[in-house]
């Protein structure tokens, strides 16, 4: 089976997304004044996540979170803070688009996504795309803020 | 005698979408044929405004519009004076307690309870906040049950209002109305009532309960959305404050500023109201007065006895509410978060509601702040309940992580 046939295989992707979920990557809060946070909660749903970002000269260093979140926000947001710890800010930023664009069903850079491909068909469920962009759009908040200055 | 399925075929809503099952009708409710006929007919022969045209069509209009007012006083038995329509009942409870802040002082105690909707929260919550009034909690039990005794203990010189839902829109709970307004009025409190949940579900007699402020939404009832009715005793109504100044509820006003308002309940509807709505609202009450508000309570029942039973044996869930006799069951699968749950079972045409539905602070009572909402009416059926439960037994976190593979 090539690389992008198992994001194909439900069995694989279901195993994938569960582990994320039951044991969720960078997960749990850390008190450390080195890195700045965001609160996310959303209006339509119960979830209710925390994020932190720890940057340093450019490179993202750290990323953890923690709240009360669904299967989705759960694993996407793991997915996320393993694939974004260690790129600088630009190729964080680059990564976020390609994520969002799959999310929208929109032609996408496959190869940059790794893991975050298992959400590539959650555009089918209209209602749940908050959940799948909760922790995504948490962290490009953080980096936008430390890139002005106010992070 | 009660035809599930001669009440099916009038609703387009059903005989459009054969295969969704919809158990959401705590949130809104289908419309049938004579509602939506009602409405057709208003906007295609006689479209005008009321309250102030001297031509036939808006006299027709205008009579349409009060006569409302006479069909829900019998359905709920008051005098049709007694009948304020707004925009709904989110509306309709910012009004009373909009209304009652002329009269609250500091430390004047209002008694809630912490299975309210947010509705019949927040208002108060600001209200507490500008005047200092104090609000307390009447102890409810693990299935949102009023205990009687707890409030009874409550009640002091200092209580000056309670204000309960009549149904919980979490648990199906139902208050003991008429007890409750009984001691309320023994210690000159006053009572108002959120029916949201119980109107159209459960025959309301506001004179036999005694309460002074009732109010309910429309399209909870087989009506339109966009109308609330405001029940009040008339000399209640009558000294009451109007949240809204306007057009259409004013009889008259000088360049001094000096302002003569219509008297109740004209004087609570500012602005041109919600003319269709209103109109569908008495077709709605007409519907199902002619079905019989007691046959479609014991409909209810009969169904929420049928779903126990087919629930009771699987052990992968915990139900809330598992006694209530009303048509709404919560629940939550073990281990999967009720919105996942909810996803799933939308993915098999069935429509629930999950979350905390806006009673975000009753998870101190029932220790879980999300739950499955599965709720009632009375076109749903004994077949629909056996394909929900199939499917229920289905939820797992396998299954609900493979719908969005």
């Amino acid at each position: 089976m090539n690389y992008k046939d198992i994001f194909d295989d439900q069995n694989m992707m279901r195993e994938l997304l569960l582990d994320h979920y039951q044991n969720p990557h960078n997960h749990g809060l850390v008190d450390n004044n080195r890195y700045t946070s965001k609160h996310m909660a959303s209006a339509s749903c119960i979830d209710d996540i925390t994020i932190q970002l720890d940057v340093d000269n450019d490179i993202i260093k750290d990323i953890r979170f923690d709240g009360v979140a669904c299967t989705i926000s759960t694993a996407s947001t793991s997915m996320m803070s393993d694939l974004l710890i260690g790129k600088n800010l630009n190729e964080a930023k680059h990564i976020i688009d390609e994520y969002m664009k799959m999310i929208n069903n929109e032609e996408y850079d496959f190869d940059l996504l790794e893991e975050a491909n298992a959400f590539k068909n959650v555009y089918k469920q209209a209602n749940r795309i908050k959940c799948a962009t909760i922790g995504w759009d948490g962290i490009s908040e953080l980096i936008n803020e430390k890139e002005n200055g106010n992070g | 005698m009660f035809d599930v399925n001669k009440i099916r075929n009038d609703f387009p809503m059903i005989r459009n979408n054969p295969e969704l099952i919809y158990f959401d009708n705590g949130a809104t409710t289908f419309k049938p044929d004579y509602v939506i006929e009602g409405i057709n007919d208003f906007y295609n022969n006689y479209t005008s405004n009321v309250e102030r045209g001297d031509y036939d069509i808006a006299i027709k209009a205008d009579k349409a519009y009060h006569n409302t007012r006479n069909i829900i006083s019998k359905m709920i038995n008051c005098q049709a004076k007694e009948i304020a329509f707004m925009s709904n009942i989110t509306a309709c409870l910012n009004q009373i307690v909009y209304g009652l802040s002329y009269e609250l002082k500091e430390n004047d105690v209002v008694l809630l309870t912490q299975e309210e909707h947010a509705s019949n929260l927040l208002p108060w919550f600001r209200l507490a906040k500008q005047k200092g009034i104090i609000i307390k909690y009447i102890p409810i039990d693990i299935q949102g049950n009023i205990i009687f005794d707890e409030l009874v203990k409550l009640i002091d010189s200092n209580v000056k209002v309670i204000s309960i839902a009549y149904m919980s829109n979490v648990l199906g709970s139902i208050a003991p109305i008429k007890k409750i307004s009984e001691l309320a009025h023994k210690n000159d409190i006053r009572l108002v009532v959120d029916a949201a949940q119980a109107i159209g579900h459960i025959k309301l007699d506001v004179k036999d309960l005694d309460v002074d402020y009732l109010c309910f939404s429309s399209h909870k009832m087989l009506g339109p959305d966009g109308v609330g009715v405001l029940y009040g005793k008339y000399d209640l109504l009558s000294n009451m404050q109007p949240m809204l100044l306007g057009g259409g509820m004013n009889a008259r006003f000088d360049n001094e500023g000096n302002i003569i308002l219509k008297d109740a309940p004209e004087r609570f509807e500012a602005g041109t109201p919600n003319i269709e709505g209103v109109i569908g609202l008495a077709r709605a009450s007409e519907y199902l007065m002619d079905i019989g508000l007691d046959n479609i309570h014991n409909y209810e029942i009969e169904l929420k006895k049928y779903l126990m039973s087919k629930l009771k044996d699987i052990n992968t869930i915990e139900i809330y509410n598992p006694d209530n006799l009303s048509g709404i069951v919560s629940f939550n699968v073990k281990d999967v978060f009720a919105q996942d749950a909810a996803t799933y079972l939308s993915s098999k045409n069935i429509a629930v509601r999950s979350g905390n539905h806006c009673a975000k602070i009753l998870h101190n009572v029932i220790g879980t702040d999300q739950s499955i909402r599965a709720s009632m009416y009375l076109y749903n059926t004994k077949e629909e309940i056996d394909k929900f439960v199939a499917e229920v037994k289905n939820i797992n976190l396998d299954s609900v992580i493979s719908v969005f593979l």
